[in-house]
Parts: structure tokens; C-alpha cells; sequence
């Protein structure tokens, strides 16, 4: 008999008529790692809100059993208190506070009527070591890297005494690296006796860390795998997650001729002042038309600066260098100078600065591209709605209607909106900057899709991406940063992700 | 779709749009029927419109400022000095009106130009260096002002900005003609639009309304443009002021909807980062829009030098956050991105149509202040209570 910590029996909730979950079966053992995997909006984040009470007892139909027994969560507070912890994807510190008070933030320790900072430095001292993250309490979170703080987020659940923790996604936004050291901390969380329920997208890192899997499909549960009797692995649940076996992962690709040099860098260096040093050191880079150039590095390592130091410098580093589009030399002044001379940069953070989440999709669109809609400065709003539908026609957009404010759209859908937007300014170099970040499986496939379209139509692009299969299966050529220096490049004939790590960590 | 369907949707999905205009007609047939019809009489009508004049134009200029992220604290003063400048260009300089206009409004333009170029090149929050400009202009209008105290302005075509109807021609049944003749010329310059634009989404192949919907949706706007103007004719006209404001509203409303300009400026305020990256010059914009509020705050001293016939002292005295006000009650959202230059206007009638009509009622100034206060908390709650609807 196995020895539940959790078991939620036939969860059924609705949104106005729209079933987010349908009769979902989810049972976690003491002491295990269970993934749950999903595409986007399978209900995996719908479930988990049931879960931590963000949707309170009696919205939901079935039973959450936690600790044998039967829970009527009605506010987050309730299941904290329980013992469960949830950290999302984007983090809920506070930039401008100390480490140690924010490790204890609504649950300090108290003397009397006041906040006792001395034990609350000791302890977060200790709850540091538990996470291992070796850095002086005192530190703000701001000055930490985003793994750094993600352990923070951790150490801050273990200060509660959790017995079931939550993760959502947590290594999205993590380089390798970090991603390693999280999960290295997350198996010995288990030796500790801590349950861990991890959402991801990163088929590997469930391989790697899974006790069991369960997988979500449009609301239901369609199976829960077991590693231990070796039912885990990348095509079962590919095949499980989207309900049709996927070949490939990256579609096939035609072979083509690759064109003139459209961009070329030599010895192109940016120098930030806020920073005090060079974030691209004497890179030199080619691109030809119609090539898939994929750049690779770890976080930090330049690969964003160098794209924006491309795109009118926006940042405005100092630069140093030449640079050259189609054989002519350019210098821009603003980013519009460079769109002017057909470069377009798709946005890491597209929530942050790709998007403007409050307005709708078609003005989303054709927001970096006016002038294909007006004349002598006058709107045609009846163009600017055929613009829209053609757009979200071609790349697949699936939205209620061209009306819906993109903030309300899914990941997916909103990179798609992102890249529309870019393709309507009609570039000839098109930078992605971690073009599927956050986004599942089936979303991938069609962005994998439109590039190798767009390449077909003599389109060059850059794509910056931390996934190392991503960069293997669609670059042609790849080139590795570190430290701001490109220190290496490669072919798509010797390409493999040792030789890629090799030259990020140099 | 059925007729009542589809007035149910187009109600239910504009009613953020429609909400103002929903609560002026509210405030108005209140105050109609607890005066006996004197608060909707012609002469209060017209009193009314010039008494928003001045603090309207202002609250367009605000609420593009509040749109891209800002605030303009400094607008009251400069608007007061500004008209001070007026006056003294008038009476002790001796300039013709037609030369002072243009000299004061591009003075206005230059103040704003150098507010936006602290706030958007220097990198000073727009609270501070506005509240900085408002302690200078109040200094500097006291400065001007000092030796001679009040500016009396016995021009008599400056004075008709702020006082002035336009002219008759000739009167019919004891209305005014020039003034029915506008009206009917803006009821069919609307219906001409309204039809075009008909024409040119069904040439496209869009939805449009469906015809009965459509002529109600002329049929009720036409009536409303002509009772208020029979409303107007009735006393003497079209003001100057109400005049001055329409063209504002019109060049404005257009400048905003209908121009790349204006869909930058929505762009900035719904994410500067993002326009940045999507080509927009976000400091170019910004010295835009301050720049046209200070030329706003310019008109609108004009306005309240002529309507007074003189410049004083204290001129300018809170304008600012009448302005700020009559911003937010016309649907303007402190997030960015969102706020409409017409619903401005409703605004600064929302607020005069209450003081108007508690004057009449003889309500106290303390419980005026209280009740103005109680209307701009409830239309801030009604923004967003329904903006949470929609998300």
C-alpha cells in the first residue's frame, strides 16, 4: 500500500461554461519527485491553483486529500499553513530588500512586538546552507543572478516548514548551469523527505530528476508514468502530451543555397557604462542570406547585449567596430534607423518589452510598422484590421478575434503576435532572442515551422537560444559566447552539445 | 443576430466608452428635475459650457500627459502667468490681439517643451519637475503682476474669447441663426462621416452594425447635437469659448485616433520599453505631448483672462488638478495607454454641470467639494470595476 502525501480525486472546474479541468486524478507519494507535464493550458497551473486554495473550497468539484485528510483550503494562507508552497515562474521578492529579510518576509520572527533581526540573521544564515548558496545574507536581491535568487525563493518556502513544494517551471529562465545545481538541490530535498511536485517543459530535466510523471491533456489526466519501472522517456511523453506522435521535434528542412553576406561584424565591441565594461568584445560575425545562425552561450554571457548593440544600440552602449548590412557600411542612430534597414529583434522578455499586453492583437501588429498603414501620416484603421487577420491567419493565432487584448492571450500566442508584428516591418535579418521561451512543445513546432518558411523566402535569421537542442537542430552554422567574447564557431556537421559547452565555459 | 442582441452586445461591449456619457445625461436630468427645468434652460446651458471651457482644453492636453505615464502639476500657474503675459502684451505693450494669440501660445509651447525635456532627457520624474515649473510660474505670475496688481483687458475682441457669442446674421423666431446653421452643418458633416466610413469597412468586406441599429445610432447622436444646439440658439449662440473647444476636441480626437503620431503616443504610455524596441522615439513623443499641453495651458489662460477681462494674481490656482480631475472622470488610466480626449471633455462638463447645478440647488461649497470629490472616486471605481470584467 502506497503512502500518499496528496491524492486529489475527480477535480472538475469550470469557467463559465468552459471545463479547465475535467474529473483530474493526481496522486503524489511521500518523498518522490512527480512532474507534472502538460502543454499549454492543459490545466496544469489551474490545477496547481486549486491546489494552494487561489481558487477556494466549493469552486471546484472532488476532493483534495492532503495528510489523509480531506482539505477546505479558502485562501492561499490555508494551504501555507498545511505545509504546501508554491513558487512561480516569475519570482515574488523584493528587489530592494536584504536576503535574510526576505527569506523571512510575512513570517518574521518576532520579539515581543518587534522584528528580532539578529536570530532572523542566524537563521537565514542556516536556511542558506540548507540551499546551499553561498552568499552573504546582507546581499540585495537585485545584485543576485536570477539562479541565485531562485534559491532564495527556496530557502524561503523551506523557513515555513513545507512538506509539499511546488515548482513552476523553475528552471525557465535558468541557464545550464544553474539549471544543474537546482536540480541537484531538488534530489536532496528528497533525501530530506520533502515532496516536490515540478511543473516543466524541459523533457530532459524530467528524465534526469522524475520519480513519476503525470502528463495533462486539455483538462484530463491522460497518464502517470513511473521511472522507476522505466515508463519515462522523451517519445512517450511527447507522444502522451500532444496526442499524436511527433517524428521529429524540428521540422524537416528542404535544402537551399545560401545567398550573399547580408551582415557582417568585424572586431564590433560594446562598452556599457552603467556596468564599467565591455559586454561584446571584439566579435567578428557573418551572416548570409537565407542561414539560420544560432547563438549560444550561458546566461550572461552577451549574447542579448550583442543583439541589441545590432539593433540601433538602444541600451546605448559605447561601440567601437564596424558593421555592415548587404555590403554597405551602417551606423544607426535609433532602433528605427535599424529597422529602416531591415533588422528585426524579437525580445527575450516579451511580456516586458516585446508586447504591448494592454492593447489588441492587431495594433500589436502593426505597431513597429505604421507607415504599411497610413499615408502622409493618417491611420487607414480598415487596412490595419487586414493586416491583423492576415497575420493571425498565417502563423495561426488562436484568439476569439482580432480585438482580444494580447495580455489575455497564452505564451505561445503571444510569441506568435510577437513575431507577426516583426515580419509586418518586412525584414531581411530577423533576430529571436529565445524565441520558445516558456512555450510547449506544439507551440514550438509551428515557430520552427515559420522559420524554415521564412528562410525559404530568403529571410536571414540570428537565434539566440539557451536550449542546446533547439541550437543544434535548427542552426546551420552556431556561433558560442562567453564573457562577451564569441569564442568559437561551429558547423552543423560538428555540432554537439559538449563542444557547445566547451566553448560557453571557456 | 436579432436586434435586441445585438444592442445587448454592442452595449455590453462598449460600456466602458459609453459609462460617461451614461452619468452626464444622469447628472443633467437629475438637476433638471430638482430645478424644475431651470439647470437645462438655455442661459445655464451656455453659462455652463463657458465655465468648463477653460479647465476642458487643459484636461485634453492632461490626459494625453497621463497617457504616457506623466503628470503636468505646473499647467494652473503657467495658464495664469501665461495669461498675465496676454494682458500686459495688451494694454501696457498695445499689441494687436491677432499677434498676442500666436506669441503667448508659442511661449506655452516652449514652457512645455522645456518641462518634457527635464522629464524625458534629463531623466526627472514629471511629478517633481512640474511641481518645480508650478512654483516658478506662481512666482513669476506674482512677479508680473505685483506693481500693477489687477490687469484690467478693455479689449473688447480679446474679451470675446471668454465672453463672446458669434454673431448672429439674423434672428428667427428669437433664435439665433449663425448658431442653427453650425449645428446643422455639424449634424450632417457626422452623418456624412458615419456613412463613409460605412461604406469603406463594407468595401473591405468587415461587419458593420446592422442597418436599424445604424440609423438609430445616427438618428439619437444627430438629435443630441441638435437639442443642444435649439438649447444654445436660444440664448445667444455659440460662445467663443464652446467654439475654441470643439476645435480642440476635434483636431485632438483626430490627432489620436486616426494618426501614426497618436498611436505612438498610446504605445509609449501602454509600454515604454516596447516602443523603444519597435522603433518609436520615446523622448521625441514625450517632448510632443508636453509640448502641446503647455500650448493647452497657454489657450486655456486666454480663455480665463478674457472670460474675467483681466489678469489677477491669483489666476491659475488649481487649475492643474481640475484638469487632473476632469482627466480621470473622462476614463483616463494612470497605468498608461489608456484615455480618450473626448471622454476628457465629458469630464470638465461632468464637473461644471455639478457645481452649475448645486449652485442652483443652493448646496452648500463645503458639501460641493465633498460631492465632486465623492463623483471622481466613484467614476475611478467604475473604470476598474470594469476593466477587471474584461481581463
Amino acid at each position: 500500500m502506497s503512502d500518499y502525501i496528496l491524492e486529489m480525486n475527480g477535480i472538475t472546474k469550470e469557467f463559465t461554461g468552459i471545463k479547465a479541468l475535467d474529473d483530474v486524478n493526481f496522486k503524489v507519494e511521500r518523498g518522490e519527485i512527480h512532474c507534472l507535464i502538460g502543454e499549454n493550458g492543459a490545466g496544469k497551473s489551474t490545477l496547481m491553483k486549486v491546489l494552494s486554495g487561489v481558487y477556494p473550497y466549493g469552486t471546484y468539484k472532488g476532493d483534495i486529500v492532503f495528510e489523509g485528510e480531506i482539505q477546505k483550503f479558502n485562501e492561499i494562507n490555508d494551504s501555507v499553513k498545511a505545509g504546501i508552497a508554491i513558487i512561480y515562474q516569475e519570482l515574488a521578492l523584493f528587489p530592494d530588500l536584504t536576503v535574510y529579510e526576505n527569506i523571512f518576509a510575512g513570517n518574521e520572527i518576532r520579539k515581543g512586538p518587534f522584528v528580532d533581526w539578529n536570530e532572523t540573521i542566524i537563521q537565514a544564515t542556516q536556511m542558506l546552507k540548507k540551499v546551499k548558496l553561498n552568499v552573504d545574507p546582507e546581499t540585495l536581491i537585485k545584485d543576485l543572478g536570477v539562479g541565485k535568487q531562485q534559491l532564495v525563493e527556496i530557502a524561503k518556502t523551506l523557513s515555513k516548514n513545507v512538506k509539499l513544494l511546488i515548482l513552476d517551471e523553475p528552471t525557465a529562465a535558468l541557464n545550464e548551469n544553474d539549471s544543474e545545481n537546482l536540480l541537484e538541490l531538488l534530489k536532496e530535498l528528497r533525501a530530506q523527505g520533502i515532496t516536490c511536485i515540478m511543473i516543466s517543459h524541459k523533457l530532459k530535466e524530467v528524465i534526469s530528476i522524475a520519480d513519476k510523471a503525470t502528463i495533462l491533456r486539455d483538462g484530463q489526466t491522460v497518464c502517470t508514468l513511473d521511472a522507476h519501472k522505466g515508463e519515462i522517456s522523451e517519445s512517450v511523453i511527447i507522444k502522451n502530451m500532444v496526442g499524436r506522435e511527433i517524428e521529429d521535434i524540428y521540422p524537416k528542412r528542404l535544402d537551399h543555397q545560401f545567398g550573399e553576406t547580408v551582415l557582417e561584424l568585424n572586431n564590433w565591441s560594446a562598452y556599457d557604462s552603467q556596468l564599467g565594461r565591455d559586454v561584446v568584445k571584439n566579435a567578428n560575425l557573418h551572416v548570409k542570406q537565407g542561414e539560420i545562425i544560432g547563438v549560444a552561450g550561458l546566461m550572461g554571457s552577451g549574447r542579448t547585449e550583442l543583439a541589441l548593440s545590432i539593433f540601433g544600440n538602444p541600451k546605448k552602449y559605447k561601440l567601437n567596430g564596424n558593421m555592415q548590412v548587404q555590403g554597405q557600411p551602417v551606423s544607426f542612430k535609433h532602433t528605427s534607423d535599424a529597422i529602416k534597414a531591415g533588422i528585426a529583434y524579437v525580445t527575450e522578455d516579451r511580456k516586458g518589452n516585446g508586447l504591448f499586453l494592454i492593447k489588441d492583437i492587431k495594433s500589436n501588429v502593426t505597431a513597429a510598422h505604421l507607415k504599411g498603414i497610413s499615408s502622409r501620416g493618417v491611420l487607414n484603421l480598415n487596412e490595419e484590421v487586414m493586416v491583423g487577420s492576415q497575420y493571425k491567419d498565417s502563423l495561426h493565432i488562436k484568439a476569439s478575434s482580432l480585438e482580444q487584448i494580447v495580455g489575455n492571450l497564452s505564451g505561445g500566442n503571444q510569441q506568435k503576435v510577437s513575431l507577426g508584428k516583426w515580419l509586418f516591418t518586412g525584414p531581411k535579418i530577423l533576430i529571436l532572442d529565445e524565441p520558445t521561451r516558456g512555450i510547449d512543445v506544439g507551440a514550438k513546432f509551428e515557430i520552427y515551422t515559420i522559420m524554415n518558411e521564412l528562410i525559404k523566402e530568403g529571410m536571414s535569421i540570428i537565434m539566440i537560444s539557451s536550449e542546446l537542442n533547439e541550437i543544434i537542430g535548427m542552426s546551420d552554422r552556431i556561433y558560442v559566447m562567453a564573457e562577451g567574447k564569441i569564442t568559437g564557431e561551429l558547423s552543423k556537421e560538428e555540432t554537439t552539445q559538449e563542444a557547445i559547452m566547451e566553448l560557453a565555459t571557456q | 443576430m436579432s436586434f435586441f442582441n445585438e444592442a445587448k452586445f454592442l452595449i455590453k461591449s462598449n460600456i466602458r466608452d459609453y459609462g460617461m456619457y451614461i452619468a452626464l445625461f444622469v447628472i443633467m436630468l437629475t438637476f433638471a428635475i430638482m430645478t424644475d427645468g431651470l439647470f437645462m434652460s438655455s442661459r445655464n446651458i451656455s453659462n455652463l459650457l463657458d465655465s468648463a471651457g477653460y479647465i476642458a482644453v487643459l484636461a485634453v492636453g492632461m490626459t494625453l500627459v497621463i497617457v504616457i505615464r506623466h503628470i503636468d502639476l505646473s499647467v494652473g500657474f503657467v495658464a495664469g502667468f501665461l495669461g498675465a503675459v496676454a494682458a500686459i502684451f495688451l494694454t501696457q505693450i498695445g499689441m494687436s490681439v491677432w499677434l498676442v494669440i500666436p506669441i503667448v501660445l508659442i511661449f506655452g509651447i516652449f514652457i512645455g517643451l522645456f518641462n518634457g525635456f527635464l522629464v524625458a532627457k534629463i531623466g526627472i520624474p514629471s511629478f517633481v519637475a512640474t511641481l518645480a515649473g508650478m512654483l516658478i510660474f506662481r512666482g513669476a505670475l506674482l512677479n508680473v503682476t505685483e506693481s500693477t496688481g489687477t490687469i484690467i483687458v478693455n479689449d473688447d475682441l480679446f474679451n470675446a474669447l471668454g465672453n463672446g457669442f458669434i454673431p448672429s446674421l439674423m434672428e428667427v423666431n428669437g433664435l439665433h441663426l449663425l448658431s442653427l446653421l453650425v449645428g446643422l452643418i455639424g449634424i450632417i458633416l457626422y452623418i456624412y462621416s458615419e456613412i463613409s466610413n460605412r461604406r469603406n469597412k463594407a468595401k473591405y468586406g468587415f461587419d458593420v452594425m446592422s442597418p436599424k441599429i445604424f440609423i438609430i445610432k445616427l438618428v439619437l447622436v444627430s438629435f443630441i447635437i441638435g437639442y443642444i444646439t435649439w438649447v444654445l440658439a436660444g440664448y445667444n449662440g455659440f460662445s467663443w469659448t464652446v467654439v475654441i473647444m470643439l476645435l480642440v476636441v476635434v483636431v485632438y480626437h483626430f490627432l489620436s485616433t486616426k494618426t501614426v503620431l497618436g498611436r505612438n503616443i498610446y504605445a509609449v504610455g501602454s509600454n515604454p520599453e516596447a516602443a523603444h524596441l519597435s522603433g518609436i522615439n520615446v523622448t521625441k513623443i514625450t517632448l510632443i505631448v508636453f509640448g502641446s499641453m503647455g500650448m493647452l495651458a497657454a489657450l486655456s489662460g486666454i480663455l480665463f483672462t478674457a472670460r474675467l477681462q483681466s489678469a489677477t494674481t491669483t489666476a491659475g490656482t488649481l487649475f492643474e488638478l481640475d484638469a487632473i480631475a476632469a482627466a480621470y472622470v473622462g476614463g483616463v488610466s494612470s497605468a498608461g495607454g489608456v484615455g480618450k480626449v473626448t471622454g476628457a471633455i465629458i469630464g470638465a462638463i461632468v464637473m461644471a454641470s455639478l457645481s452649475s447645478g448645486m449652485n442652483l440647488l443652493g448646496v452648500g461649497i463645503s458639501y460641493q467639494y465633498m460631492i465632486r470629490g465623492g463623483v471622481l472616486a466613484a467614476a475611478v471605481i467604475f473604470d476598474v470595476m470594469t476593466r477587471r470584467q474584461r481581463a
